[in-house]
């Protein structure tokens, strides 16, 4: 049987999550904590940016010295004069011109070549790899924020474990057993969460599930503030929003561990050139408001942002001004207490693989490990089910 | 006698078969199960109407009575065969896109309401959620197709074979023009061929993730060069010039091969049954397929030639689908949330659009689906957000006012700006139309909503019973698939409208 029928069929088994959960799949106890336990610091903040759709790491970070990444894109490659220079070989997408100030103040690290062994390129199987830290051949239910938080709970006092932001999709807060909340926008909440009713336990899955909701909205409610009034503009569009709405619970004293934002459209199979710019300026400005914005609550220091996505994209531009699915790609880590800098290795677009994608050189489950351990002192051994090491974007 | 028994007994004449020993009739609670889980939200007639039958005889009569047209007729654009242009950068001005984008966005509306008002008023709610069920399948979006009317061509494929052949199903969706255009089908040739439809096609239509190696992907990504759109007719055409029309090894077979062969071979399959069986379990059956079921199912379904009846009414017929410990663990869709609780309480409201926009709130934007894998459905229906737009909706729908203002009927998103409008545009230098056109938009839909014509008091007198108490239970037992869960409820000498919005905002109201 292979192992994501072996997963459910332990659910069927009516192995209660919280008991076994998804510790599970790698033998050890589980041991319920009650009261925040020593060594975990959750006062330290994640922000999560899904760049949805995999973004074009490529052209995100451009390797504009290499005659081997013009020569694999003619067309969409960026121009060597367009770039803004980190370095003397690697430079950043000229509608990111709003993560200089970030970087020249050096709290921008920039992760090359982040992926994983035997890669998927299919959307859903992908970012369900991301979003669970699973290997490439196991199937796991429950995303790796929800298996951190089982392991070390989060205090009992925050508003909530985690919070998704305009997204249904819980992503790495699926699963059951954590307190985590998807909303859309703080004030319609609050509004609405007075029609939450928790009731008795008991009864079947479903509606188990239910009643866990209707608890925790009654519980985040109860401490989530309506409104917070930033001296920060927070630029237009869905991707502001999120990131003012994001603010906004961050900005309440009784905190929460994770939030996540997205943003979507990076699926760049054709055009890529003007989507691309659009999307890339929408998460640079968005990520200038909130650091300014997380300034003026004072919780830039303890704040560390990550972006992710499913995949990277084919070094070899397609015949339709885009490019198709990839594997290792560019991503970057920003925060008060981050050491900026270039972290990894870009990829060599000498050695490209039959599918003609690159070699990692970083694994995902690394940038993870380095949240883990060194952000919240959570041990990562734990969580991901294996020994990763950590990268020094972090101290 | 009464002429709706007589009725009643003709059609079991019709239907009954050999007398021997005969089963005893369904009863009330299972006819509403199998309403419920086949339907959108039966009326108490309904119930009725098959409570009287064996569990057999009601599968029979469910599946007969299935339909592969829609009655309400659908917007007259629909049948425009205008060329599929849309003005881009290079030779259209930014007005020219905007009205494009405008209209599209008007006719997307109209669709949504249409397809709306056909599952409130149609006699086969089966067919609507089998038409619902492929869409979720052969997914595709209006954010990236952009016609309204292609959209509205393949949710009538979609319908016309839902509960067909899966076979004539797969070939024709997936040469529908918003499926090629929503998986860049048509842009594959011979050299380049794109693999994304040919990974699609095997991971989410027909086999399922796991079942084909990458090799079989490219291999069938070469058979379907040359498919692409007619952008003058609107058309599935096949370029012959674009075609690879080399030998293919596809699932271990080989021939020289064209989509359609490659779509055969995949039929083929057991594995393909056994995906679509397992899927129409989660739909209709549980959470949790029983593996072995599934593959005595599917092996029927095959063995029919891939009828979809034959799977429904082995897995309606299942003992999975009528034991006790299934009733209620289902999570309702929004879309049946909405249109169930309007078909339960007995509403026809004006206009179908304000619930497909309610709908859409909640988690569902029918033709929108969040990406191609469709919406994940089940316990992911309920989050903090969308468990409170359900609620809300609900709440709203209780409580209706006594005083109704005239609705506004089917506020389109894409109509000019009142001469009002325009002037406050102008003056206080609104710098976003749009925005001002969004906000007016949500009023009307908000309008809408609360403009419900439900009179909750005059629904609970109709149930049946000859006490309060006793309608007030009736309308429970209608309502709900299992106990209430909130405490405490009005009970004894209540308010009508109190004791249905208590029970409509029960947790258990969520399910199926």
């Amino acid at each position: 049987m292979n192992r994501r029928a072996f997963l459910r069929s332990a659910g069927a088994l009516g192995l209660a999550r919280a008991a076994a959960g998804p510790l599970a799949a790698f033998g050890t106890a589980q041991v319920a904590v009650a009261a925040a336990p020593a060594g975990a610091r959750y006062g330290k903040l994640l922000v999560l940016v899904e760049l949805k759709g995999g973004n074009d790491g490529l052209n995100t970070l451009v390797p504009y010295t290499d005659p081997a990444y013009y020569a694999l894109r003619p067309k969409i490659a960026i121009a060597r004069d367009q770039v803004i220079p980190l370095s003397d070989r690697a430079g950043l997408h000229p509608a990111l011109a709003s993560l200089l100030p970030i970087w020249k103040d050096g709290q921008l690290a920039v992760l090359q070549g982040v992926g994983y062994p035997e890669p998927n390129l299919s959307h859903f199987r992908s970012i369900e790899i991301w979003d669970t830290a699973s290997r490439s051949e196991d199937y796991l239910q429950d995303g790796w924020l929800t298996r951190a938080f089982t392991m070390q709970p989060v205090p009992r006092s925050f508003a909530a474990d985690g919070v998704i932001v305009g997204s249904s999709d819980l992503g790495p807060l699926a699963g059951g057993g954590t307190r985590a909340i998807a909303l859309a926008d703080t004030e319609q909440f609050l509004r609405r969460a007075k029609l939450a009713q928790p009731g008795a336990a008991g009864g079947n899955k479903a509606l188990t599930h239910i009643l866990k909701v209707e608890s925790d909205i009654v519980q985040a409610a109860s401490h989530l503030e309506a409104r917070t009034a930033f001296e920060t503009e927070f630029p237009a569009g869905g991707f502001g929003n999120a990131i003012k709405t994001a603010c906004q619970i961050i900005a309440n004293p009784s905190g929460v561990a994770a939030v996540r934002v997205t943003l979507s459209g990076f699926d760049t199979h054709a055009n890529q050139p003007g989507t691309q710019a659009r999307l890339l300026a929408e998460v640079a400005n968005g990520l200038q408001a909130l650091r300014s914005a997380l300034n003026e609550l004072g919780k830039w220091n303890d704040t560390t942002v990550l972006t992710y996505a499913e995949f990277g994209r084919r070094p070899k531009e397609n015949q339709n001004n885009g490019t198709d699915h990839g594997t290792a790609n560019v991503h970057f880590a920003l925060g008060g207490r981050v050491a900026g800098g270039l972290y990894g290795a870009s990829p060599d677009l000498t050695r490209l693989s039959g599918d003609g994608n690159p070699a990692y050189a970083l694994d995902f489950r690394g940038v993870y490990a380095t949240v883990l351990d060194r952000w919240w002192g959570v041990s990562s051994r734990d969580v991901l089910g294996g020994r990763f090491a950590p990268v020094s974007f972090l101290a | 006698m009464p002429a709706r028994f007589l009725a009643a007994a003709a059609a079991l004449a019709l239907i009954a078969g050999p007398a021997a020993s005969a089963p005893s009739p369904m009863g009330f609670d299972d006819a509403r199960h199998l309403l419920v889980r086949t339907g959108f939200g039966p009326t108490e007639a309904e119930v009725r109407a098959y409570a009287g039958l064996t569990r057999e005889q009601a599968v029979t009569k469910l599946l007969r009575d299935t339909r592969t047209t829609a009655g309400t007729p659908p917007p007259d654009w629909t049948a425009e065969t205008t060329p599929l242009r849309y003005p881009r950068p290079e030779d259209a001005t930014p007005e020219e896109r905007k009205a494009f984008q405008r209209l599209q966005v008007r006719h997307g509306l109209e669709l949504r309401a249409w397809w709306v008002q056909e599952m409130l008023a149609t006699p086969s709610p089966l067919t609507e959620r089998m038409t619902l069920f492929w869409h979720n399948h052969f997914v595709s979006s209006q954010q990236k197709v952009r016609f309204a009317r292609l959209m509205y061509t393949q949710n009538a494929t979609l319908r016309a074979n839902a509960l067909g052949n899966f076979g004539t199903l797969l070939h024709a969706a997936s040469k529908e023009p918003a499926m090629l255009i929503y998986l860049d089908v048509a842009q594959s040739r011979k050299g380049q061929p794109n693999e994304n439809f040919a990974r699609e096609v095997m991971e989410l239509f027909t086999l399922g993730e796991g079942q084909y190696t990458e090799q079989d992907i490219k291999e069938a990504a070469r058979a379907f060069t040359g498919w692409s759109l007619d952008r003058d007719t609107g058309q599935y055409l096949f370029r012959p010039g674009i075609h690879d029309t080399g030998v293919k090894t596809v699932l271990g077979r080989s021939g020289r091969f064209d989509g359609d062969a490659v779509l055969d071979v995949i039929l083929a399959q057991p594995q393909t049954a056994e995906y679509i069986t397992a899927k129409l379990w989660r739909e209709f059956v549980s959470a949790d397929p029983d593996p072995r079921e599934v593959k005595r199912i599917a092996q029927v379904f095959r063995g029919q030639d891939y009828d979809v009846k034959a799977a429904l009414r082995g897995l309606l017929l299942s003992d999975a689908f009528w034991a006790t410990d299934n009733r209620g663990t289902l999570v309702k869709s929004p879309v049946e949330l909405v249109v169930g609780t309007l078909r339960q309480l007995e509403v026809a409201p004006g206009s179908a659009l304000p619930f497909a926009v309610a709908s859409s709130g909640m988690g569902q934007n029918l033709f929108s689906p969040p990406n191609v894998k469709g919406w994940p459905g089940g316990e992911t229906w309920i989050n903090s957000n969308t468990l409170l737009a359900r609620k809300q909706f609900l709440d709203r729908l209780a409580r209706t006012d006594d005083a109704p203002l005239p609705m506004a009927m089917m506020a389109m998103a894409g109509e000019p700006l009142a001469a009002q409008e325009k002037a406050t545009v102008a003056s206080q230098g609104v710098q976003d139309e749009d925005k001002l056109r969004a906000q007016r938009f949500a009023q009307q839909m908000d309008r809408g909503l609360r403009n419900v014509p439900f009179d909750a008091a005059q629904w609970v007198a109709r149930r049946p019973g000859t006490t309060p108490e006793a309608k007030l239970q009736a309308a429970q037992a209608l309502l709900l698939p299992l106990a209430p869960v909130t405490a405490d409820r009005p009970h004894g000498d209540v308010d009508a409208v109190a004791f249905v919005r208590a029970t409509l905002l029960d947790p258990a109201y969520q399910l199926k």
